[in-house]
């Protein structure tokens, strides 16, 4: 780390826009979908006609007090709809509607793990909103195009507590509420095509100071990666102005992925004025208990229970369990395979190893949900059960999973389709020992005059006459008391 | 004075509206006729009575979530008063 920044302490906050996965938009019947042809997803209301009303979407209510409860907040039984006034392409109406006092939800918090400690960060509040269109700049030389098929999706704003003091520690929260948000089912989290957006607000004060410093805002970060770089390149560059004498301006600044660092974004305006009031089209949403009560009795299992539940249930590793539960789909094939055999820690290290290697190697990480898994639940818990069964050793179980990636057949069909089942056959294992002996009487020899490291030589020999196809610990068994006869 | 020539480029500029000095010196006058019409207001007191966000009495009607729209492009993008492809085409902007 820079030896300045141990002088200085980060102060970080971060404000998340979540899409949420309704299939309609938040004020009217269009298609919430992503990737449609331009502007085939709109409609007067979304375009902001004159004269249009617009009417609420009821799942969008469900999900943002489905957010709020999993996050312990103060659910709003009485909410207010604001606009929030500014002028760009992308916004036709010229205000969105979004909430300003009286959010839905306020409070709450994320405990994050870093370092081997907790660390408990608060939330401000998270409101619901509407999200805008898209400009397109660079296509024409004296014009912009622009598509509202994201015009009118629903968002969650989700704000932070400026609680985090490194990059470390705002990775930690912004993959916990990206899981989290997964595991609700209200956002598919993916980063890349900007369904999970992430702004960060980077501060940096003298060590032990409690005013806060100047605050910068910085934008365009569509990775985890790229929200932990550009945090790091701010706070360094904020403690070397500081140390140089220089003064910080309050500004907004945008990460430049390939050169890696932020760079100011001159506004014209010299500071927002949103001037914000009540949405008149729109009454104060009015929450009844028995609404809340019955979003929190649907409530899914959460992250932090599924892991401990998983050290419980099935005496995993905390590790395990942490990796496991880290993707809800990673959880649920990890209990399918389970649910189909049993052996959970048989499951586990199969899905820690060659899975997860090949989630990473066939860049299924950033895929909101998996289903299209290296192979399927029921056929990785059928190959543990060919190996619990000891019809095949764990050794031949590597290359029946190799031949499972290109095949559709079941492991058994496999197993039997290229002779690969186990050789258990006490007369015919004896019989490659007693040939492999023979062939090698020299090594014979120098066993029974103490080499026992020997003994490994001799297992690999009948392995290898055997076309690795003879059960180990009969192997073993038997070469023992050939040996020592 | 409830209004100074500075509110009201100030408020002109939020708007988008050019407006010429004739025009600006009348703004003053006439929005500080209102300003101060709003001071009868202000002389209620409304220290219990908790802030109106909305004048009827009624609860956000909502609606299920269901797609009920059909692509419409052509018949919204006609509406438009310049187009490229399926895209509304809009002056350059500069950021
Ligand atoms: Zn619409």
């Amino acid at each position: 780390m820079n030896p300045d920044l141990d002088r200085y302490e980060g102060v970080i906050g971060l404000e998340v826009h979540a899409e949420m996965l309704t299939a309609s938009k938040i004020f009217c019947g269009c298609s919430a979908a992503f990737g449609a042809p331009p502007n085939d997803n709109t409609c007067p209301v979304c375009l902001g006609m004159p004269g249009v009303l617009p009417v609420l979407n009821r799942r969008v209510v469900e999900f943002a007090v489905r957010a709020g409860l999993a996050i312990d907040c103060r659910i709003a039984r009485r909410n207010r709809w604001a606009r929030k006034n500014y002028f760009y392409p992308d916004l036709c109406k010229g205000y969105q509607i979004s909430q300003f006092e009286l959010p839905i939800c306020e409070g709450g918090y994320l405990d994050i793990h870093v370092d081997e400690t907790t660390k408990r960060v608060h939330l401000t509040r998270i409101h619901m909103e509407e999200d805008t269109g898209k400009n397109i700049h660079d296509a024409h030389g004296d014009s912009s195009l622009v598509d509202f098929n994201r015009s009118g999706v629903p968002l969650l704003e989700i704000v932070s507590e400026p609680e985090m003091s490194s990059p470390a520690e705002a990775g930690a929260y912004l993959r916990k509420l990206r899981t989290l948000v997964q595991y609700l089912g209200i956002c598919d989290g993916n980063m890349e095509e900007g369904s999970f957006r992430c702004d960060a607000n980077v501060s940096v004060r003298l060590r032990g100071a409690t005013e806060l410093g100047v605050k910068v805002e910085v934008k365009n970060m569509n990775s985890f990666r790229a929200v932990e770089k550009a945090i790091a390149f701010e706070l360094e560059r904020q403690a070397d102005t500081l140390d140089d004498g220089g003064h910080l301006v309050q500004e907004t600044r945008l990460w430049d992925a390939d050169r890696e660092e932020t760079r100011s974004m001159r506004s014209k305006e010299s500071a927002h004025d949103y001037r914000y009031f009540p949405d008149p089209d729109l009454p104060p949403i009015i929450l009844s208990e028995d609404f809340i009560e019955t979003i929190r009795r649907a409530l899914p299992e959460l992250p932090d229970a599924r892991r401990e539940r998983f050290v419980s249930a099935f005496g995993l590793p905390a590790y395990d369990a942490e990796v496991l539960t880290s993707r809800r789909d990673l959880a649920e094939y990890f209990e399918a395979v389970v649910a189909a055999h049993g052996n959970a820690k048989a499951a586990s290290n199969w899905i820690m190893g060659d899975i997860i290697r090949l989630i990473h190697e066939r860049k299924l990480d950033d895929a909101p949900i998996i289903t299209d898994w290296p192979v399927p639940a029921a056929n990785l818990a059928a190959l543990i059960a060919l190996i619990d069964e000891g019809t095949i050793s764990g050794k031949i179980a590597k290359t029946v999973f190799e031949e499972m990636l290109t095949s559709d057949e079941s492991p058994r069909a496999i197993v039997e389709r290229k002779g690969l089942v186990q050789m258990s056959d006490e007369s015919a294992i004896q019989a490659v020992i007693d040939e492999v002996l023979a062939a090698s009487p020299d090594k014979v020899a120098e066993y029974r005059g103490g080499k026992e490291k020997l003994q490994g030589f001799f297992v690999g020999q009948v392995m290898k006459a055997t076309g690795g196809k003879a059960n180990p610990p009969l192997v073993n068994k038997l070469l023992m008391a050939k040996l020592k006869a | 004075m409830k209004i100074g020539p500075d509110d009201i480029r100030t408020v002109a500029r939020l708007a988008r509206l050019n407006l010429t000095p004739e025009e600006e010196a009348s703004m003053v006058t006439t929005l500080d006729a209102i300003l101060t019409y709003m001071e009868t207001l202000n002389a209620l007191d409304t220290t219990d009575i908790e802030p109106t966000a909305h004048i009827i009495d009624l609860e956000t009607p909502w609606r299920a979530d269901e797609v009920t729209n059909e692509a419409n492009t052509e018949a919204l993008l006609a509406n438009a008063p310049a187009r490229d492809g399926n895209h509304f085409r809009v002056p350059k902007i500069i950021d």
